[in-house]
């Protein structure tokens, strides 16, 4: 153990907050996913844990509905030996009118190391890594930024494709209040993947044409040329006014469908962050096809996580 | 920088530690070889392909990466950051013999994170400690059972390995 460090070993993670990818370097996100690669194995064993956070405590903190995402946090965080705290927004102060600054504050008056949190306001995370001490991950943040979700969806791509470069990647749905698909562009873009949102007009964001993608407001002129498709879900909470005229229409123009599947590339990836709506963003056969990698999004987006949850802690102990 | 193994005693030390490994080890038993990242890897690939040699019969080979194990990496520090590795062992470790492998035994500490390692991973019949070089100055009560080449350099110095798979050449030196 105490020969030459390759060269490169000599990268360090300096950051103890995980806000959003747009921030982060190309280098820096690979740097997680070849540290998410050292994890996924823990998940394969007899024991399902390692050390790393022992004796650290980890706070969910979720003020927007979430079962896939807080699950898989708290599990990531119980692998790595941390404990967790469960906390809710109906089932706490916040119900009584106790701000977002209080809550975490009391919070870590507990002696809480990393909150992960999720927010219906945009730049919530980086208004809590501001204010505490403690690391933040953010786990989705108004239509800002998801960051595990981008990192996990580059992941399995890269996983099975090898490298993002050059690849064609289609985004497809309710860009507007995504922050999938921000933080999507984000990590793809910067790895090298060409981006293509693509939705209806009442569907992109303000301003598109600033970010680093096509647009298209049509999934026939996209499917064919794709190497993967990434399906969003149509967040019905979210919608206001009237987007599109009916949930037909929309299925019939952006859904992925066996049909639209058929003219596809043969080894187009299938993605989708869940929950799916079936029969709206894409069919089921679709969805259950050997061409979708939704299971093992969820997979992979574990390991990604640990690998999160570690790499913050790893920085704070370095500054500390 | 003293060369103290030139790459003709690296592969006598291994020769001899094979059959030292298969004289001791009742052939009753299934064995297997895990080597330490990074060098104890190598060393373990070499160490495997000799034993199945000797014995007559495949002796599986895996990796363990023991970051995650470290006992430092909560303590507050400037020092490189560790980077995590994969663990890749493509077998059932219950019940055998491991053989687990690195280069140098100095503190101990690795050797411990590496049993603790192993034992979320299965339960072996026996655990038993392989080292090309063994380096005074442990501290934890750990030895190896198979020792290459014994030193006792002063405890600021640096033993360090190079093998031919990970860095061209194959000599140890200190300094």
């Amino acid at each position: 153990m105490e020969s030459l460090k390759r060269k490169d070993e000599q990268f360090q993670w300096k950051h103890k907050h995980l806000l959003g990818l747009r921030d982060l370097s190309a280098e820096e996100i690979t740097y997680i996913l070849d540290t998410a690669k050292g994890f996924e194995e823990i998940s394969t064993r007899s024991v399902k844990k390692a050390p790393p956070l022992r004796g650290k405590v980890v706070c969910n903190l979720f003020f927007e509905d979430s079962t896939r995402t807080r699950n898989s946090f708290t599990l990531a965080a119980s692998r790595l030996s941390a404990d967790v705290i469960e906390f809710t927004k109906t089932a706490s102060s916040v119900s009584k009118g106790e701000t977002l600054l209080d809550t975490a504050r009391n919070l870590e008056a507990m002696g809480i190391d990393i909150v992960v949190i999720r927010h219906n306001a945009g730049g919530a995370a980086k208004f809590l890594s501001r204010n505490i001490n403690a690391c933040v991950v953010n786990a989705g943040d108004g239509f800002c930024e998801h960051p595990t979700q981008g990192l996990l969806d580059v992941y399995t791509i890269r996983k099975i494709k090898k490298t993002l470069e050059g690849l064609k990647i289609a985004i497809v749905g309710d860009i507007a209040h995504s922050r999938v698909a921000r933080s999507c562009m984000w990590a793809m873009t910067k790895l090298g993947a060409e981006v293509t949102f693509v939705g209806p007009p009442t569907l992109m964001p303000a301003q598109v044409d600033k970010l680093p993608v096509s647009v298209s407001y049509s999934l026939d002129e996209v499917i064919e040329k794709v190497d993967v498709v990434n399906m969003l879900r149509i967040q019905f909470e979210r919608l206001g006014g009237n987007p599109f005229p009916s949930v037909r229409e929309y299925s019939h123009y952006f859904g992925l469908t066996v049909e639209r599947m058929k003219r596809a590339k043969p080894d187009i990836m299938v993605m989708h962050p869940g929950p799916i709506n079936r029969g709206l963003e894409m069919e089921s056969e679709v969805a259950d096809g050997s061409n979708s990698v939704i299971l093992e999004q969820v997979k992979n987006g574990l390991a990604v996580r640990m690998a999160a949850l570690f790499l913050v802690n790893q920085a704070a102990a370095v500054q500390e | 920088m003293k060369v103290i193994l030139n790459s003709r005693q690296i592969e006598q030390i291994l020769a001899e530690l094979t059959s030292r490994i298969i004289s001791e080890i009742s052939p009753q038993f299934d064995v297997a070889v895990i080597g330490i990242r990074s060098r104890g890897e190598i060393l373990a690939q070499r160490l495997s392909s000799l034993l199945s040699q000797g014995l007559g019969r495949e002796i599986p080979c895996g990796t363990l990466d023991i970051t995650l194990y470290r006992d430092d990496l909560n303590s507050p520090r400037s020092k490189a950051q560790p980077r995590v590795r994969t663990t890749e062992i493509g077998f059932d470790i219950d019940e055998k013999i491991v053989i687990l492998v690195d280069d140098v035994l100095y503190t101990g500490r690795s050797t411990r994170a590496a049993l603790d390692s192993l034992r979320d991973l299965g339960r072996p019949k026996a655990i038993k400690l392989a080292v090309l070089v063994d380096r005074a100055g442990r501290e934890l009560p750990i030895q190896a059972d198979y020792a290459g080449y014994k030193t006792d350099v002063e405890p600021g110095e640096l033993v360090q390995v190079f093998l031919f798979e990970s860095d061209g050449k194959e000599e140890v030196v200190i300094g």
